[in-house]
């Protein structure tokens, strides 16, 4: 069978991960891959965990990733990769946000935010990238281009060209914001090297 | 030109290529966004209906009427719609008629899991069933087709992973939206019982026909490969079945009732294994097995949850996959009602007041969550009323200590006639309608009561007070749910009195209005942590410094806090 790559973002209700996803078909698309992706939402608004799940490659059936058939990870939130790390294959890369959001059953004194996360997945992932993209998002002018930050990121490790990328951006991103974010995304390529 | 879509959005566009002229629905989830790309196109007439049964009925009288209509709605949606459904049945149509039924298998945003095929074996009405975007808009099409050859309503089952994946479809340009002239025929549409049974008779005629189609329908085809397993399946199944068994041959169903027994059997006699491979009831594998065939189903596979490529492949295989990390301990996060909410007040009093609540569906029903936890039941859709009266029909003593809880949107889909019970049967009970001015948990709809049509245009709007006056209700206040004390007050008022009574807090959803506050600051915090306990997420604990602090991003300076804040140390910003 001809090889898929999974790729899952995964954040918390209005990070944008669908913006994210859909630039990452954009480029998938341009490459002449099948692509199919998936989301659930629905109470997703209301600050609940989300996940968007995107397959690409010739002969995609299944629009859903399953638990260690991710090739990559992309986390825009700790505790959320944290939840989703198995989802990862044994090679596979995780790139983490390191920015925290604070799910309510912490805020209310039900349950911890764990602090170990971090060091617990750098113990068991072997590609692992974490970076504090909500910084680099802010200082590119905007701290809602965060999802474009890792995006950045991800095109780093990704065999897709370069242009591909950039025209995902032209094609998905509306033109006032088109600078800004391109600005965001050349700071996540940069955090890689 | 292809593009990718979800399957909602397929079907929306279907719509608009095959020459419907009428789309009605009540938003569910996950079909709420075939309506919400329906619009796009200005060509097709559509709307919202208060509730599922009336869209239904909307979508009924304009295929009666001529035009090409379709209705959707979420799987529990079809129970409120399943009276005029059953009778269409019998008196077919005009011009195409079409029901998308979104099925929630896992439940992801349902409260139940039922299995809607059987309603078309039930109704008596074909089914189709796509497996991916592209069949989702060639099927409304198809739909179409059966339903005005066989002048019956049809409908056209997804699930979550068929409504919300996206996959590519070919744009194909718009076939000519033709409306027929009306023409009477009391015979066919009046269904006394003398009409009835005549008709009754049709469905029957009908479906033979029917089950001659589909086994030779293109949707309904072979594809054999390796003949030592044989999987029939049909549906985001198919999707699994594909992935998880390549060389496997299977017998692909896109029209599921009838179903092709013919073509089962051909194919049943062609493979040395056959498998059934279907999320949630043995819909499929009960028709085969009726057939005397030998086949593997249920015994394999769960009649609850989805299905996945590793469990098909584990099931049929017999052999384990790979072996997978254990999951990190991970708190869980659930959705939550938003900063701002009005609602948020509401459950915190009834909380501190002990009620019993009877409650209903809607953003509020987040209302049974921690720290609210301010909910006993929750059934469907209008329950909270009728249900609150039942529970002091069996308890008179609880009259004082029972409220029914329910939405603008959720009162004016079922609510109303539970109200207008509670009035005649001298229910001594106390219904609070939380009116946030729109259709909330499914993104922001309007409905009768917000002003506005789907299609942008102004509506009037239901006035909750003289609705509520005509039902004969004497005890109605109204009451801004940020104002607690008052919301404590007249609650406590309201449910004390020996009559029906209805309290309506209105406060525009927080997600809607322009907000012009600035967040709150927090001086002086004596760390009692009273605010912790409306469970907003722009209030945390910092256990260093003990005192509470505000996200600033998140905090909408609503000043709900400032009310529960026994010592003044929540302050909107300037008040120092």
């Amino acid at each position: 069978m001809s090889k898929i790559i999974n790729v899952l973002l995964v954040g918390v209700g209005g990070q944008g991960t669908i913006l994210a996803s859909k630039i990452l078909t954009h480029v998938a698309l341009a490459q002449g891959h099948e692509v199919k992706m998936s989301e659930i939402h629905g109470m997703a608004q209301r600050g609940g965990s989300v996940v968007t799940q995107v397959r690409m490659g010739e002969d995609v059936y299944s629009p859903v990733i399953e638990p260690g058939e991710a090739d990559f990870v992309v986390a825009f939130e700790q505790l959320e990769a944290y939840r989703w790390a198995h989802f990862l294959k044994k090679d596979g890369t995780l790139i983490v946000n390191t920015q925290r959001i604070v799910p309510l059953t912490v805020l209310i004194g039900a349950a911890n935010y764990p602090e170990s996360i971090l060091v617990d997945l750098k113990d068991r992932v072997e590609r692992f990238i974490e970076l504090d993209g909500l910084k680099l998002a802010s200082e590119a002018g905007n701290a809602k281009a965060t999802n474009v930050v890792l995006m950045g990121v991800l095109s780093q490790y990704m065999e897709f060209p370069e242009e591909s990328w950039q025209n995902a951006l032209v094609a998905r991103i509306p033109a006032k914001l088109l600078e800004l974010n391109k600005k965001a995304f050349a700071s996540g390529v940069a955090a890689t090297k | 030109m292809k593009t990718l879509m979800t399957g909602n959005e397929a079907i929306a566009r279907g719509v608009y290529e095959y020459g419907v002229s009428v789309a009605a629905a009540y938003p569910g989830t996950p079909s709420t966004e075939i309506l919400e790309n329906i619009v796009k196109y200005p060509e097709v007439y559509c709307q919202w209906s208060p509730n599922e049964k009336v869209a239904m009925e909307v979508g009924i009288g304009a295929a009666i009427a001529g035009a090409r209509s379709i209705v959707t709605m979420k799987m529990v949606g079809v129970n409120v719609a399943a009276d005029p459904l059953f009778t269409v049945a019998y008196t077919g149509i005009r011009a195409g008629l079409v029901l998308v039924s979104a099925d929630d298998p896992g439940m992801h945003s349902s409260q139940n899991e039922q299995d809607n095929r059987l309603y078309a074996a039930f109704a008596k009405i074909p089914m189709l069933e796509p497996s991916n975007s592209q069949e989702a808009k060639d099927m409304v099409g198809l739909a179409l087709e059966i339903s005005e050859t066989f002048d019956t309503p049809v409908m056209l089952r997804i699930t979550t992973r068929i409504a919300h994946s996206l996959s590519l479809v070919e744009l194909n340009d718009p076939m000519e939206r033709v409306v027929k002239s009306y023409e009477r025929n009391p015979r066919k549409y009046v269904m006394l019982p003398g009409n009835g049974r005549l008709r009754r008779l049709v469905v029957e005629e009908r479906m033979h026909d029917l089950a001659d189609y589909t086994e030779t329908v293109a949707v309904n085809n072979m594809e054999l490969l390796d003949q030592s397993i044989g999987v029939i399946t049909s549906g985001i199944s198919y999707q699994y079945v594909k992935e998880a068994l390549p060389t496997a041959s299977v017998l692909k169903l896109g029209l599921t009732n009838p179903l092709p027994l013919g073509l089962i059997k051909e194919f049943a006699a062609k493979v040395d294994k056959l498998y059934v491979v279907e999320e949630l009831e043995p819909y499929m594998e009960k028709e085969v097995r009726l057939l005397g065939i030998k086949v593997i189903g249920k015994e394999l596979f769960p009649p609850y949850g989805e299905l996945s490529v590793r469990m098909v492949s584990e099931k049929i295989s017999g052999q384990l996959g790979i072996t997978v990390a254990p999951a990190f301990d991970a708190p869980i996060r659930p959705p939550v009602m938003c900063p701002g909410c009005p609602h948020r007040g509401i459950f915190y009093t009834l909380k501190q007041l002990k009620l019993v609540v009877s409650g209903d569906i809607g953003c509020y029903t987040l209302g049974a969550m921690a720290p609210l936890e301010a909910m006993d039941t929750t059934i469907c859709m209008g329950a909270s009323i009728s249900a609150g009266l039942g529970m002091i029909k069996a308890h008179p003593e609880m009259a004082e200590n029972v409220v029914a809880v329910i939405g603008d949107s959720t009162f004016l889909h079922s609510g109303i006639t539970g109200l207008m019970d509670v009035v005649y049967n001298g229910g001594n009970l106390t219904t609070l309608i939380l009116d946030n001015s729109i259709t909330g948990m499914t993104g922001h709809q309007h409905n009768p009561a917000s002003g506005k049509t789907l299609m942008g245009q102004a509506a009037p709007q239901v006035d909750f007070v003289a609705l509520c006056k005509a039902l004969g209700v004497k005890r109605i206040t109204e009451v801004d749910p940020f104002d607690l004390e008052t919301v404590k007050a007249i609650i406590k008022t309201e449910v004390a009195a020996p009559e029906p009574s209805v309290i309506i807090a209105r406060r525009p959803c927080a997600l809607i209005i322009k907000n012009t506050e600035k967040p709150l600051q927090v001086q002086d915090c004596t760390g009692c942590k009273m605010c912790l306990k409306l469970g907003c997420p722009a209030l945390s604990f910092d256990e260093e410094n003990k005192t509470i602090q505000v996200d600033q991003a998140i905090c909408t300076g609503c000043g709900l806090c400032m009310n529960v804040c026994k010592f003044n140390a929540l302050r909107k910003a300037g008040d120092a």
